[in-house]
């Protein structure tokens, strides 16, 4: 209970000090954001962003996991673990794809340009879609979960791909890409220490929300499969 | 030399029936004739022409390599498949056919779509012969491990091209790129990194495959 009320006070500040805490030119004061040139009021989003981005990673790669662990013990168990990451992954995905694509009409111009960063987000979508169009044909429920075990292994393979190749072979606009001059690598050198303090602290509130949500989601799947198991045999 | 036995039995039942023959050759007129009869009479640059050409390569492969394993488990001749012959053999099999049909497939685009396709002007025909090769194997390995799937989910043909574009998009995006260098004339030794992408591509999912094709198999 304890750390559900840390939880909320975290988050609580990290809102409220994320959209609060003013953008001057040079900061004097512990509340002050520096004005980074290209972003200037734009950058707050990263408070919120970035995190649901770094969780829709997060997310796919639970998910992979537990499908490997799924493969090897052929426990069903793993497999509600693994569709309960997915579906989360899939709500962040659709954050991160939204807030970026808004952020993106506000600093490039138009809501999508294909970007290394959104063609990659947006495959990532295409993938969580597939997965749940493919677990929703199957009835059969070792069938469903050794084969959506195996389809998201073999997209999983294809991420380096995304993450390593994609700004190679496109020009990048995104803060953080490797030819951007104007907005370089942000969390390093334009943060200063009380916009990294917000950061990690939102990175850290979002991730304990993630399990959160994940254990609540992985525990409605079991208790669903026994209503339902109940309901069938009485 | 089983998954030869096992090619030659896909082989000879296909050109007794010649259902995906017929039907990959009317879908390649088909999507070839689309995309000419949209572009009219419009002047279209190379770089444009390069990328229609995978668009067609995409959807022909995706109409005919998802017959693969769907036939097996129609005629139900799946479990005496499972009974004669290990994993690795029964998809060493499909992938030679697979690989033999996407290659005749894509010879065939690319000979159509260079004598339709004025603006289709290859500089670099080295590196678009290698991109066609390495292109052609991915298309082949992916396309056959997404039909085994298909296949035991109840062969959901509307399934096929959703599953396959997420798994395919690395490669296409970086073939396209491939086939305008080669439009463009840029030498090899400046291509070796997007080649280099495609070899790797290739390499990552024969051996996924061979690794999960056991479990996609055995009910």
């Amino acid at each position: 209970m304890i750390w559900k009320i840390f939880l909320f006070l975290l988050l609580g500040f990290v809102s409220v000090a994320g959209i609060a805490f003013p953008i001057v030119q040079s900061p004097t004061k512990w509340y002050e954001f520096p004005f980074i040139i290209g972003l200037e009021q734009n950058a707050k989003i990263i408070f919120f962003h970035v995190p649901t981005a770094w969780l829709t990673v997060i997310a796919f790669l639970m998910s992979t996991v537990f499908s490997v662990q799924y493969l090897r013990k052929k426990n069903l168990d793993y497999d509600a673990k693994s569709y309960a990451a997915a579906q989360l992954g899939m709500i962040f995905c659709i954050l991160a794809t939204v807030t970026g694509s808004v952020w993106s009409k506000f600093a490039w111009g138009s809501f999508w340009s294909w970007d290394p960063r959104q063609t990659s987000i947006f495959a990532l979508l295409l993938i969580y879609g597939a997965w749940f169009a493919l677990r929703s044909a199957i009835e059969s429920e070792d069938k469903r979960a050794t084969l959506s075990s195996v389809y998201s292994i073999i997209a999983f393979l294809t991420v380096p791909f995304f993450i390593f190749i994609m700004p190679r072979i496109m020009t990048g606009l995104h803060p953080g890409s490797a030819d951007d001059t104007n907005a370089g690598p942000i969390v390093d050198f334009k943060m200063n220490p009380s916009m990294q303090l917000i950061f990690f602290l939102s990175m850290i509130g979002f991730t304990i929300l993630y399990f959160w949500m994940w254990n609540l989601g992985y525990k409605s799947i079991i208790l669903n499969e026994k209503i339902n198991k109940q309901l069938t045999r009485g | 030399m089983k998954s030869y036995a096992l090619f030659q039995k896909d082989f000879h039942s296909e050109l007794r029936t010649r259902y995906a023959i017929n039907s990959l050759a009317m879908f390649i007129i088909v999507a070839i004739s689309v995309i000419l009869f949209s572009i009219g009479n419009e002047n279209i640059s190379p770089g444009l022409t390069g990328g229609l050409f995978w668009v067609v390569i995409f959807f022909s492969a995706m109409s005919g390599l998802s017959r693969a394993f769907v036939s097996e488990e129609e005629r139900g001749t799946s479990l005496t498949l499972q009974l004669i012959a290990s994993p690795a053999t029964v998809f060493t099999g499909k992938l030679l056919f697979n690989m033999i049909l996407v290659f005749l497939m894509n010879i065939i685009i690319t000979l159509l779509y260079s004598m339709l396709f004025a603006e289709f002007i290859i500089q670099n025909y080295l590196l678009f012969f290698l991109t066609f090769i390495f292109g052609n194997i991915g298309i082949a390995i992916s396309s056959t491990l997404i039909a085994a799937i298909i296949a035991k989910a109840g062969s959901k043909g509307t399934l096929y091209p959703v599953l396959s574009f997420p798994i395919l998009l690395p490669l296409i995006l970086t073939s396209v790129q491939l086939t305008s260098f080669s439009i463009d004339g840029i030498p090899i030794s400046e291509a070796v990194f997007e080649l280099a992408i495609v070899v790797c591509y290739d390499i990552i999912m024969i051996s996924a495959s061979y690794m999960l094709f056991d479990f996609i198999w055995k009910d």
